[in-house]
């Protein structure tokens, strides 16, 4: 089995937030924490693009990398969590994070921050499997009754895709190939942009004058 | 008369007991249990996999994405 991933389909996100809507009460997440956000770029603008955007549970997670607790772990299907009996609320794991996955909750009279919270993949976290323990703290583990993630299994277009890395990406390529286009939405291309034929060489860095 | 230093010693101990040093051993992170063991007694598991079967659980979540997410599979299956 490959590893756990999610991917949104830019092409049929139709910025609806059912996915949002599906973590929030699967999990009852807490008012003012967003495990999952719909992003539209350009918006208003003819053309306009939506993607869901949650934790990717990254091969190399940067928030792993910069914990002080080391609170994460990786589990063998590659979902990234975290423990929150030893999270200490620090928010450095948000700083690190590129997606903004990382949410606190406010708790208290004087807005206290309290420990980190975000995607689990519907996986929970190191409770035992669907413990009430585990639920409170981390939602539900669907993962552990043989079901994949709420938001993915909820999006009313299929945009949003989750499972076996494998499958989504055999998913998403039945589907680039059935439109004919699509594969350039996102990725290296679109990030970095594409050579231009024939086009003007970049301009190199002027030497220091000394 | 005796009674007394034992007793404000005694009061003084409760007293500064709150002084004491908290534990200051770091938490370390539990294990997790694997997906494939299931969920707890009594709670709900989709059909297609037996708790503690790995291979019968990857088979079950291969299956439901492609079912569940794959509309072009579920075309190619009608008559």
């Amino acid at each position: 089995m490959a590893r756990m991933k999610f991917i949104c389909d830019s092409e049929r996100c139709i910025e609806c937030n059912g996915c949002v809507t599906a973590c929030k009460a699967e999990h009852e997440v807490p008012w003012g924490v967003n495990r999952r956000r719909v992003v539209t770029l350009n918006d208003g603008v003819p053309g306009e693009k939506s993607i869901s955007v949650a934790c990717m549970h990254c091969s190399d997670a940067p928030c792993m990398a910069v914990c002080p607790v080391d609170c994460f772990y990786r589990t063998d299907e590659g979902v990234v969590l975290h423990d929150k009996d030893v999270c200490i609320g620090c928010g450095y794991c948000s700083y690190a994070c590129p997606f903004g996955a990382p949410q606190f909750p406010t708790n208290g009279t004087f807005g206290l921050r309290g420990k980190m919270d975000k995607c689990t993949f519907c996986a929970g976290g190191p409770e035992a499997n669907g413990s009430e323990a585990e639920y409170e703290k981390y939602g539900r583990n669907r993962l552990a009754e043989g079901k994949l993630p709420a938001c993915a299994e909820m999006c009313s277009t299929k945009a949003l895709i989750g499972g076996d890395g494998d499958v989504v990406a055999d998913i998403f390529r039945t589907r680039v190939l059935n439109r004919g286009k699509g594969s350039e939405v996102w990725g290296w291309g679109t990030a970095y942009g594409k050579p231009v034929a024939g086009g003007a060489a970049p301009a190199q860095p002027k030497a220091a004058k000394s | 008369m005796r009674r007394a230093p034992l007793l404000g010693l005694l009061v003084a101990a409760a007293l500064l007991g709150a002084c004491a040093e908290k534990q200051q051993t770091a938490a370390t992170r539990q294990l997790d249990d694997k997906p494939w063991a299931g969920p707890a007694a009594g709670q709900h598991a989709d059909a297609g996999f037996k708790a503690g079967d790995q291979a019968a659980w990857q088979e079950q979540l291969r299956t439901r994405a492609q079912r569940g997410q794959n509309e072009y599979t579920r075309a190619a299956a009608q008559p």
